[in-house]
Order: C-alpha cells, then sequence, then structure tokens
C-alpha cells in the first residue's frame, strides 16, 4: 500500500506567509525592544522544540510498550522529528547571544551580576556559559541522534521486511528514553529555571515535560486530522483518532497535577526565597497566570470528556488550537516575567503573536515537507496488522 | 399464578458463527431475548444492536457531587463550625481544599458507578442467576428467544430454521419454573 503526501501549494505559501509574519515581527521587535524579542524567541524556540522532541519520546516510548495501535500513525511523530535541527541552530544563537551580552535573558552571564552576588557564585560552577553551551551540545547531540536513528530504521524497514530493524528500534528507544529522562529535566533548570537565578523548584523539570509532551500529543493529533481531512490516511480510523483525543485528555490532567503541585508546595511552605517566582506572577500577570489552567485544563477536562467529542474532528481542532495556545502562554509565563525582571511588565501583545505565526509556519513547512519524504504508512512493521485492526 | 417461562435456545460452537447468525436474526427482525459467551465476543454489542452504556453520565453525576460535597464540606468546616488557624493561612484557602476536592470527586464517581452498574443489572448477593445452558460457561454460545412473546411463538419454525442455516448446531427449549 504505497501512499504519499502531497504537500499542497496553497498550505505551502500559507506557511510561508506565516513565516514572512514572523520574520517582519522579530525585525521590528529586535529594534524596539531586543531584550523582550531575545525572550520571545526563547519561548517560542523552546515551545516548538517541546512537540518536536517529544515527537521522539512518543515513538519510544510506544516501542518500549510493545503498542500496536499506533503504527498507523507513526510517520507523523517520525515526520515532527525533523523539526528539531531548526531550535537547535536559534538556541545556540540564544547561547552566543548570552556569552556576548547580546541580552540579558540570564542573569547569571553577567560577570559584573555575579561578582556582586553570593547566590549566583555559589551556583557558578554550574551556570556558567561555557558549561552551559556544553550542556547544549551534548543534549541536542543526543535528541537528534537518537531521532535520526529512529526514524531511519523506520524508514529502512519499509523496504525491507526484517524483524532486526524493530529489535535495534527497541534498542535505542532504551537508551533514548534514560537519556531523555535526564537530559529533559537538565535542559528546563538550564534554560528556563536559571532565568530566576535565585529560584528553584525541584519539580520544574517534570512540569516542563508535561507541557511539552501535551502539547507535542495536541499537534500530532491536529496533523492527523489535518490528513484525514485532505483524505490521507484512509486506514486511520476512529479508534486511532479516539485514542489521540484521550492522550490529550489524560495527558492535560497531568500538567494541572503538576501545575498545581508546585504551586501548592511553595505556597504551603510560604518561603520567600520560593514564594517570589509566584507572587512576581501573580502581582503583574495576574490574568494570564489563571487563564493558562482553564485554558489548559477546564477546557480539555470538560470538552473532551465525552465519547463522541474525542471521535469529532471539530471539537478536536478547537481544542487542540485551545490547548495549544495555552502551553505556549504557559512557556510565556515561565520565561517572560523573570526576563521583564520587576521594573517592566510584559504582558503579551501583537509582536508576540507575530512571532507565534512564524514559527507555526515554519514548523508547518518542516513538518509536512517531511511527510512527503516517506510513505504515510508504514510498512512491513511487526504491529502494522494489529494497528490497521485498532478498536476502542 | 404466573406463567413457567420458556427460552428457544440455538447453540453454537463458533464465535464466527454465532456474530455470523446474530446478523441475520436481527436483519430478519426477530427479537432477541439474549446472546450467551463463555468469554467476552468482541463485536459483538455492535452486531447485536446493543445501545451505549450510560454508566459515563451516572460516573460524572456521581463525580460533581463529590466535588460539591467535598468543597462545601471543608468550607463550612473551616469556615463557620470550627475554625482553626493553621501557619497563619487564611480560614477559607481554596489551594489546601484542591487535593481532598479531587480525591472525594474520584472516590463518589468509582463508588457511584459501581452502585449504579449493579443496581442497573439487577445484581446483588443471594440473586438467583438465570442459567439458560450451563454449557455457556464453557465453551459453547447461545441465542435465546423468550417463547412467552406472541410474535416469537408464531415465527417459531422460520427462526428454527434460520438458525440451522447459519451454523447452529442444537436448538433447545428451556422451560425455567416459576
Amino acid at each position: 500500500m504505497d501512499e504519499k503526501y502531497n504537500f499542497p501549494d496553497k498550505m505551502k505559501m500559507a506557511s510561508f506567509a506565516l513565516m514572512g509574519i514572523g520574520l517582519l515581527s522579530l525585525i521590528i521587535g529586535f529594534i524596539v525592544s531586543p531584550n523582550r524579542t531575545w525572550a520571545d524567541l526563547l519561548v517560542n524556540n523552546i515551545f516548538f522544540l517541546g512537540i518536536a522532541l517529544c515527537g521522539v519520546f512518543f515513538i519510544a516510548a510506544n516501542y518500549l510498550a510493545n503498542a500496536g495501535w499506533y503504527v498507523a500513525i507513526k510517520r507523523i511523530p517520525e515526520a515532527m522529528i525533523s523539526y528539531i535541527p531548526i531550535p537547535a541552530v536559534i538556541m545556540i544563537l540564544i547561547g552566543v547571544g548570552a556569552g556576548t551580552h547580546l541580552h540579558h535573558i540570564y542573569h547569571w552571564a553577567d560577570s559584573k551580576a555575579v561578582a556582586a552576588d553570593e547566590l549566583l557564585q555559589g551556583k557558578e560552577p554550574y551556570l556558567n556559559i561555557t558549561w552551559f553551551m556544553i550542556r547544549m551540545a551534548i543534549y541536542f547531540a543526543g535528541w537528534l541522534g537518537f531521532a535520526f536513528i529512529l526514524r531511519k530504521l523506520s524508514r529502512q524497514e519499509d523496504i525491507a521486511p526484517d524483524t532486526k530493524y524493530y529489535k535495534q528500534s527497541l534498542i535505542y528507544s532504551a537508551a533514548f528514553i534514560v537519556f531523555f529522562a535526564v537530559t529533559s529535566s537538565m535542559c528546563s533548570w538550564d534554560w528556563i529555571m536559571s532565568i530566576d537565578a535565585h529560584w528553584y523548584s525541584t519539580l520544574f523539570g517534570w512540569y516542563m515535560f508535561a507541557s511539552m509532551f501535551v502539547s507535542s500529543l495536541t499537534a500530532m493529533a491536529l496533523i492527523v486530522v489535518i490528513l484525514k481531512r485532505q483524505g490521507y490516511l484512509p486506514k486511520v480510523n476512529f479508534g486511532h483518532i479516539h485514542d489521540l483525543g484521550k492522550y490529550v485528555f489524560a495527558f492535560s490532567i497531568f500538567w494541572t497535577y503538576l501545575w498545581f503541585s508546585q504551586f501548592i508546595l511553595i505556597w504551603y511552605a510560604n518561603i520567600p526565597e520560593e514564594t517570589i517566582y509566584y507572587v512576581h506572577r501573580l502581582e503583574h500577570y495576574k490574568f494570564w497566570f489563571f487563564f493558562t489552567p482553564f485554558l489548559n485544563f477546564l477546557m480539555p477536562f470538560l470538552i473532551l470528556m465525552t465519547r463522541n467529542a474525542k471521535r469529532n474532528y471539530n471539537t478536536l481542532i478547537f481544542v487542540g488550537g485551545v490547548v495549544l495556545f495555552g502551553h505556549w502562554l504557559d512557556f510565556y509565563l515561565m520565561i517572560y516575567p523573570g526576563v521583564a525582571g520587576h521594573h517592566d511588565h510584559w504582558n503579551p501583545g501583537l509582536l508576540e503573536l507575530g512571532t507565534l505565526l512564524g514559527f507555526i509556519g515554519a514548523f508547518a513547512f518542516v513538518v509536512f515537507t517531511a511527510l512527503t519524504k516517506a510513505n504515510l504508512m508504514p510498512k512491513n512493521h511487526p504491529y502494522l496488522e494489529e494497528s490497521l485492526h485498532h478498536q476502542t | 399464578m404466573e406463567k413457567d417461562k420458556k427460552y428457544l435456545l440455538g447453540i453454537f460452537e463458533d464465535e464466527d458463527k454465532l456474530m455470523e447468525a446474530v446478523h441475520y436474526v436481527r436483519q430478519n427482525e426477530y427479537e432477541m431475548f439474549d446472546v450467551r459467551t463463555p468469554f467476552p465476543v468482541h463485536g459483538l454489542d455492535d452486531v447485536m444492536g446493543m445501545k451505549r452504556s450510560r454508566i459515563p453520565v451516572a460516573g460524572f453525576l456521581c463525580g460533581i457531587t463529590g466535588t460539591a460535597v467535598a468543597f462545601g464540606g471543608m468550607t463550612w468546616i473551616n469556615t463557620v463550625s470550627w475554625s482553626i488557624n493553621v501557619g497563619g493561612k487564611p480560614f477559607f484557602s481554596v489551594p489546601t481544599f484542591i487535593p481532598i476536592t479531587f480525591e472525594l470527586t474520584v472516590l463518589f464517581a468509582a463508588f457511584g458507578m459501581v452502585g449504579v452498574f449493579l443496581y442497573a443489572n439487577g445484581l446483588f448477593p443471594g440473586k438467583e442467576p438465570l442459567i439458560l445452558d450451563e454449557r455457556t460457561t464453557d465453551d459453547k454460545f447461545l441465542i435465546a428467544f423468550d417463547l412467552n412473546n406472541e410474535h416469537i411463538i408464531s415465527k417459531q419454525k422460520e427462526i428454527t430454521d434460520l438458525l440451522t442455516k447459519y451454523g447452529a448446531t442444537e436448538i433447545n427449549e428451556k422451560v425455567i419454573e416459576d
């Protein structure tokens, strides 16, 4: 069964237009308010990196769980993986920017600030720009390596029917999960938690992972729905769509659990060095702060609760849009207040919207182009037959 | 005095044949009393045209009751009935209520659904089970028709032929004495 995706010209043009808007917003932003635009770049970059990266996690976790149902939609996370090199480049730019003082996202990168700050001196062995860049290189090397090996094995399996590809994928998946468990946590400390360099939360890695994974699942569900709407993936039935809906539902609750756990422990203990994070957000970003759980918890929880809602393309598209925006806002609230400091308060504006649209365009362009590179339905995967008969 | 209950049973040895027979029984619009199998047969619900269970609705309502009980209860206890100052926190502290509200929501939903399930299916300790054929607990499948139903009695011949045609190995009548 050969089925190749054909990227429609209309969509291509739309994604170029979005990229144009994004580029324009970035240029205007860098002229008007460079520091804020660097933060904007960081928010979008990490958000879309998470979406792409958790595609690898999704594949690896399903390999290890011996899952069969997902094989019919396996090519979508595989296409999402193709986006990882772009955030890698932008992240290196942000790192170089921090090292050369082009921006002040990372307070600890400023040697004058460190000299006057005893706490930062204590953290210097970890939070210094050289070690920061080395760690970044390790993360991206590992993620890209595993991602492309898993994708390559999957495509080789299409050509030659042999279970050795499946067995190799299992081993790489297991290794990736171990690597990802450590690096997903560490990258959240490095790139986000260190913005508020005095503050720390032991839950932060998990919290960011939850945000990344649920965004990734939502993006996957949306891409499957778009492909179905365009008439592709005839073998993907409502069982698969339903299961993706369940994933979005369940991990929205998981995100809420971690969001709330982090908040309640800090609120309860009431230690000033910890509460400062929430004081800052509740004083100046109150609306956005309470708007996130509304978008990320209440909306998917109430709308996706019934079976029919998870099987309906329109509700999935609506909730998907809401959840993706909500998690973008979540990253916004993790990053912006810390970068703005205690004197400025940056509420999301038109330039932020423009950059977000630009990143959506770039992501869509890369992913849908990657979809054209391989068959939409894997061949010869040992669980393919099981997946085609999937029912829920 | 009530009449004894009489059932027409078509016994099958294979679930695929059973499914096919059920399909044709429904196509001819003969009303089935029940289908019994020794193990869950995938897709049988759809072929029999069973309506989806409404147990999720019961679960949702029970869950909401749990939410209301927990939240309302804690609010009343902490603000009206027995206010205790814990670490200088306000008496009405929503964050502290959330974990317990969550727990009671789950508890009420779970127990509520079990209770509703047992009630809806008439299951309770000491209930006399309606055994149509003991072999359906081992390796046989059966389709049962209610022989107190006028329509079924009038069509008994056709039903028997149809069941035999689609692979029934035996056709029995079972009388359950009242």
